[in-house]
């Protein structure tokens, strides 16, 4: 973990209201490991009193990508910065995903900027594996191109059909379990909204395999002073606290307390 | 020549006036790989009390202009976890640590005082008085001047150490909580803990907090927590610290002249987590420009 005073390469708009941002940050770059995040302090934005939170999605030798989507001020701020400037970085912050197992076969579930924080798991898997995507409409499936180019098979879901096949991706998973499954035991890596991460979940839960999942709680420090950003896991019989920016953002899905997750 | 920036809190004795806020700086871990906690004045660690607590259900905080709205609940591991967990890491610094300390009944607070009062490396206690007694009809200890002197001053008969009551900002006359801390036997007192604020969605029609309300903290509050502050300095003899806002050298330097002879840094520590350090520096090349030499010569410098 280190503060880090990062350097804008190039700001790229991608699609339907998400774009990519290079950051030279060297320290962090070299640390960074699959599903950790950066907190970034937005430019300009004097009367936020919060950093915001990104997943790493590249990291190429001195230099950060993050993939994001202009939902609000911070992310918005973000896309007014220019070339050149300097951004305050935090990270690599949380606990990221384990390597996959090499004698499981690895199954990338994402939804949105959810498939930020997967692209170094599959970079980094000893196993290639088939990534699922799943969106609102074709405006919100992303970079798919960088996972073929890694060697993953990358099947594609939509809600409105305008990209794969109609519907949740959950649903395309289900196909893909029932008819084309292999005898390999899955191991599934999943980050998107929390009713996706529920469903995935749920599945691999019922079935005894392993899911890692990443939660995107709201955040304040970041470090895991504040205790803002917690959820409820397993210990034991009782549950506790644990901070999604510590502990996590990535957890067993076999941990999580599900229903207490709305 | 460079300014001597040391102060002595009620007893405790500081390199410089900058300390961390409550709740803000974890339990010193949390940031020690980004800020060298060596250079601050003192660390104040989150709120303990007595058993461990689980705190407020989630969303804990939202942002506001400027500003942080809190309900966290006082979650934490309780005395012993705390002693057992953090103290052994906290010792290993030069830097005095202030426990908080918090309580739901009179007792609890006694018992949890009288614990800390043996243990190795804890410089002092700050007491959050910003909580329901839950035995005598959950208005807040800090609200109530009778209940207020009534935890004070039990406290007071169960430790020797530095004891700093730490003032709730929504009260009609702080000065009077301010004299009645010193009256109690308090070493210092601080203020001011966060401000009773809401925020809701008009979309969901739903509050911001799952607690509904909560603590507003951060630069809004910096007018606020410098007048009560200018009072409170003005009522009593014993040291005041300071806080409500701060993010800046400037910040602290208007708390420490209207009478606070040290400051905390709360809430700035999430954006800039060397905030503190910042503040140290800042201090320092002030009085040098301003050929002062301590920090004593600074403090009360107001003009009204
Ligand atoms: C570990 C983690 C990784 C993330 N990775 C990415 C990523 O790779 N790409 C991406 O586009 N987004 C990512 N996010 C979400 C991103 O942090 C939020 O979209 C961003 O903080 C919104 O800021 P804003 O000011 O634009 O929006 P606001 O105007 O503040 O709010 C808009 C929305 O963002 C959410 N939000 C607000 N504050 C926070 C906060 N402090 N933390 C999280 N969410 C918040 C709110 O729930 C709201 O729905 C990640 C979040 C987490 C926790
Ligand atoms: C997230 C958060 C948690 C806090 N927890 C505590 C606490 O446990 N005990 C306490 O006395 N004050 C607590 N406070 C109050 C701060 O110590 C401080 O009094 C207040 O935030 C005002 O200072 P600031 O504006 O610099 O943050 C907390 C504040 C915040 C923002
Ligand atoms: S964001 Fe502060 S503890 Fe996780």
């Amino acid at each position: 973990m280190q503060l880090e005073q990062a350097i804008v390469i190039s700001q790229q708009p991608i699609q339907g209201g998400y774009s990519l941002l290079h950051l030279r940050s060297p320290g962090i770059a070299s640390q960074v490991r699959p599903g950790q995040f950066v907190h970034i302090k937005i430019p300009r934005l004097e009367e936020c009193v919060l950093r915001r939170p990104f997943s790493v999605f590249r990291a190429d030798g001195d230099t950060l990508t993050i993939l994001y989507k202009h939902v609000g001020r911070g992310t918005r701020g973000l896309k007014d910065t220019k070339l050149g400037e300097t951004l305050s970085l935090i990270g690599p912050l949380g606990h990221g995903f384990p390597s996959p197992q090499k004698d499981c076969f690895p199954i990338l579930v994402a939804g949105g900027y959810g498939m930020a924080a997967l692209y170094l798991v599959a970079k980094q898997s000893p196993v290639k594996g088939i990534a699922f995507f799943g969106g609102r409409s074709a405006q919100d499936i992303l970079c798919v191109p960088d996972f073929e180019a890694l060697g993953w098979t990358v099947r594609v879901a939509t809600e409105d059909g305008s990209l794969g096949q109609q519907g949740l991706v959950t649903a395309l998973l289900d196909d893909w379990l029932e008819r084309e499954r292999t005898n390999e035991t899955p191991e599934f890596f999943v980050c998107g909204p929390s009713g996706m991460l529920k469903a995935v979940a749920s599945r691999a839960i019922a079935r005894a395999w392993t899911a890692w999942t990443s939660v995107d709680n709201n955040m304040g420090c970041g470090v895991g002073a504040c205790l803002t950003c917690v959820l409820k896991v397993k210990s034991g019989e009782d549950w506790t606290w644990a901070r999604a920016c510590k502990e996590g953002p990535v957890f067993n899905a076999a941990d999580i307390l599900w229903e207490e997750i709305e | 020549m460079t300014p001597n920036l040391s102060t002595n809190i009620g007893g405790i004795q500081m390199k410089n006036p900058v300390m961390t806020a409550s709740g803000t700086f974890g339990y010193g871990p949390e940031y020690a790989e980004l800020v060298d906690l060596n250079q601050l004045g003192a660390i104040v660690v989150k709120g303990i009390c007595l058993n461990e607590t689980k705190g407020n259900q989630t969303p804990r905080t939202a942002e506001a202009a400027s500003g942080l709205l809190n309900a966290i609940g006082l979650p934490g591991p309780g005395v012993a976890g705390f002693v057992r967990e953090y103290m052994p890491f906290l010792r290993q610094y030069d830097v005095p640590v202030i426990v908080n300390i918090w309580g739901k009944t009179i007792e609890e607070y006694v018992e949890v005082a009288a614990r800390f009062d043996s243990i190795p490396g804890v410089a002092g206690l700050e007491v959050n008085v910003s909580c329901p007694n839950i035995k005598e009809g959950s208005a807040l200890f800090g609200t109530d001047l009778k209940m207020f002197e009534r935890v004070v001053k039990a406290i007071r008969n169960a430790t020797r150490l530095p004891l700093m009551p730490k003032l709730a900002p929504n009260v009609a006359d702080i000065a009077e909580y301010a004299r009645c801390a010193e009256a109690c036997g308090a070493d210092a007192i601080s203020l001011i803990n966060s401000f009773p604020a809401m925020s809701v969605n008009i979309e969901t029609r739903r509050p911001m907090l799952a607690n509904k309300t909560g603590g507003l903290s951060g630069p809004a509050i910096k007018p606020i927590a410098l007048r009560l502050v200018w009072l409170a300095a003005q009522a009593v003899k014993i040291p005041v610290v300071g806080m409500g806002g701060i993010a800046s050298a400037e910040d602290a330097l208007e708390f420490l002249m209207v009478g606070a002879r040290a400051v905390a840094v709360g809430t700035a520590s999430f954006i800039h987590p060397d905030t503190a350090l910042k503040v140290v520096r800042g201090i320092e090349q002030f009085l040098a420009e301003k050929n002062l030499a301590t920090v004593a010569d600074w403090v009360g410098a107001f003009d009204p």
